[in-house]
């Protein structure tokens, strides 16, 4: 499978990442390198195969629901880019 | 009497105890070291007032006789791991000046053992890279040179820093990560023992994600008992991270030195890849040997998935890390970029803020993962993975102890030599480790000997799970045959 101009500019609005114009070829061709050296993978018969999920067996731990934290509101946005009374700050996303 | 900087990190702890030296002495040798080495920009940070002041701490300790397992000593720690209060970047602009608020389970094992922060590692941006090119502060510099020749070489990547911080006595041992080969490759590179463990055995709580299901912290020393030392301080279980094992922590240095007899170690034929070099067909060979004198029963066994496992890496690996890196978007930490609306302010935040290889990677997750594609790739990949698994179960199930390997196709290469042409040119590199990450094994690079133009060439021993102690004994025994590997001191 190949992609083409307009599928770079798909992936990249899924991935939320600006793309200018001029550098949609070079990205398609690097894309193209990558999805055709992964396209042996074809060649392997995984009729009946489990996809793995987990390296080693282990059961999911689980502990008591309960609050083991917080109170750290300062510490939680100390590192955001704007924020006003301990809330994170963005453009405005409602009319 | 010895130059602080070329002890390993157990001579430094026994001098330490017998108070025969001071963690002071100890850490300011390798801070003038790391000040007369800043051309090799191992260290992104260096954070000689916390250095100080940790050594200090630790020889009140060590008066006192109350001395952690490794009190007093300086380690350097890679800038993927959360430091509280020490900017912690991943080597990526759009984490430039975030101040992490905790500090990573497998750093905060380090502390509470005793040892000294010297300062945070150089390493490819997101541990996103082969060669520490990608790193948003620039390439590291390889301590080595090829013979005659001034020519910057690179040191290996991910752990670039980390390597090249231990090759050159800039610290005496340091952390990594290894999701495809990180902590192995750079270790082959740099003449330097790397270990990746079991997946499972080090917390990944703090430590920035790449691919969550591959991701495991180790330590890169000078000799393996030094990373049998730093290993058993760094591993042991966390609740913090569900993926972390609740087993006990053996004593690793105890493994350093136990007999190979007997053991059956298996040569892979399929990692005879075409156009190997004759050198690297040669250290093969005499790894195997050398562990054959030790005793080791040398056997040919089979993985045949093995020339699936980079193509299956390259599905898992950016998709996992599409996922992971989504966290950053301008709003939460790092930094933004502003937009008119909230999705020009994600788009543009993360243009900036992430450099190309990262772009790309994230890319390629992104559609792998999109809707149609899922199955043909992403389930497809890890269908392969169960397949190497049970390659590699097979082999141990017939009783094979380990399996000895080449860590890297060649030796290391030249600063801006990868760069330029095709991404799958530089992914190459890690046909021989990344395997071990798919299956979740445990991995040791241990250095093998030089090439013809005295550049270090590594051997890899691959584990049963959890079964890091055969590795020590193996990855020593091979050490004592090949001796060890220093360059010379060009850049001091």
């Amino acid at each position: 499978m190949s992609v083409d101009a307009a599928t770079v500019r798909r992936i990249a609005r899924l991935a939320r990442i600006a793309v200018e114009d001029d550098e949609v070829e070079h990205l398609q061709g690097e894309l193209n390198a990558i999805l055709a050296f992964v396209e042996q993978l074809s060649e392997v018969d995984v009729t009946g195969v489990e996809p793995m999920t987990s390296v080693t067996p282990m059961v999911m731990k689980k502990r008591e629901d309960v609050v083991t934290d917080g109170e750290i509101a300062e510490l939680v946005v100390k590192n955001a880019p704007a924020t006003e009374d301990n809330f994170f700050l963005v453009p405005k996303v409602v009319e | 009497m010895t130059d602080p900087i070329s002890l390993t990190l157990a001579e430094a702890r026994d001098l330490l105890r017998s108070r025969a030296m001071s963690s002071k002495e100890l850490t300011e040798a390798h801070l003038s070291a790391m000040a007369a080495a800043r051309g090799l920009n191992a260290y992104v940070l260096e954070t000689p007032d916390k250095a100080l002041a940790m050594a200090a701490a630790s020889d009140q300790k060590l008066a006192k006789g109350e001395g952690g397992p490794l009190e007093g000593l300086p380690l350097g720690i890679k800038d993927m791991f959360a430091t509280e209060g020490v900017r912690t970047t991943a080597c990526s602009a759009i984490l430039e000046n975030f101040v992490p608020v905790y500090e990573s389970t497998v750093s905060s094992h380090l502390w509470r053992d005793g040892a000294v922060m010297l300062g945070k590692l150089n390493n490819d941006e997101f541990a996103m890279g082969s060669s520490n090119e990608t790193s948003r502060f620039g390439p590291v510099v390889s301590p080595w040179r090829r013979k005659g020749d001034t020519a910057k070489l690179v040191p290996g990547g991910s752990s670039g820093g980390s390597a090249a911080a231990v090759a050159a006595g800039l610290c005496l041992g340091a952390t990594g990560t290894d999701t495809g080969g990180s902590i192995r490759q750079p270790a082959a590179f740099t003449g330097t023992v790397g270990i990746k463990p079991t997946y499972g055995r080090c917390s990944r709580w703090g430590i920035v994600a790449f691919a969550s299901s591959l991701d495991q912290a180790g330590p890169f020393a000078r000799t393996v008992r030094d990373s049998a030392i730093l290993l058993r301080a760094m591993a042991g279980h966390d609740p913090k991270d569900t993926t972390s094992v609740d087993l006990p922590v053996p004593d690793y240095e105890a493994a350093v030195g136990r007999s190979v007899k007997g053991m059956k170690i298996g040569i892979p034929k399929e990692y005879r890849v075409d156009g190997m070099s004759d050198e690297i067909e040669a250290l093969w060979h005499q790894g195997a040997e050398w562990l054959k004198a030790a005793g080791a029963e040398i056997v040919e066994v089979s993985l045949p998935h093995t020339k699936y496992a980079l193509p299956a890496y390259y599905i898992v690996a950016p998709a996992e890390a599409s996922s992971n890196l989504a966290r950053y978007d301008g709003v939460r930490y790092g930094v933004r970029v502003p937009g008119h609306d909230v999705t020009e302010m994600y788009e543009k935040t993360r243009a900036a803020g992430f450099g190309r290889e990262v772009r790309r990677r994230i890319m390629i997750g992104t559609y792998v993962l999109s809707a149609g594609y899922y199955d043909a790739y992403y389930r497809r990949a890890q269908q392969v993975r169960t397949l190497i698994k049970r390659d590699f179960e097979a082999c141990f199930e017939a009783g094979v102890s380990a399996i000895l390997t080449p860590a890297t196709p060649s030796a290391a290469f030249g600063i801006g030599e990868k760069v330029s042409g095709d991404p799958v040119e530089m992914y190459l590199n890690d046909i021989f480790t990344v395997t071990v990450n798919m299956a979740g094994l445990p991995g040791i690079a241990v250095p093998g000997g030089l090439d013809a133009k005295g550049l270090p060439l590594g051997l890899q021993l691959v584990g049963r799970p959890f079964d890091e102690e055969t590795l020590f004994s193996l990855g020593e025994t091979i050490e004592q045959a090949a001796g060890r590997f220093a360059p010379e001191r060009w850049w001091a």
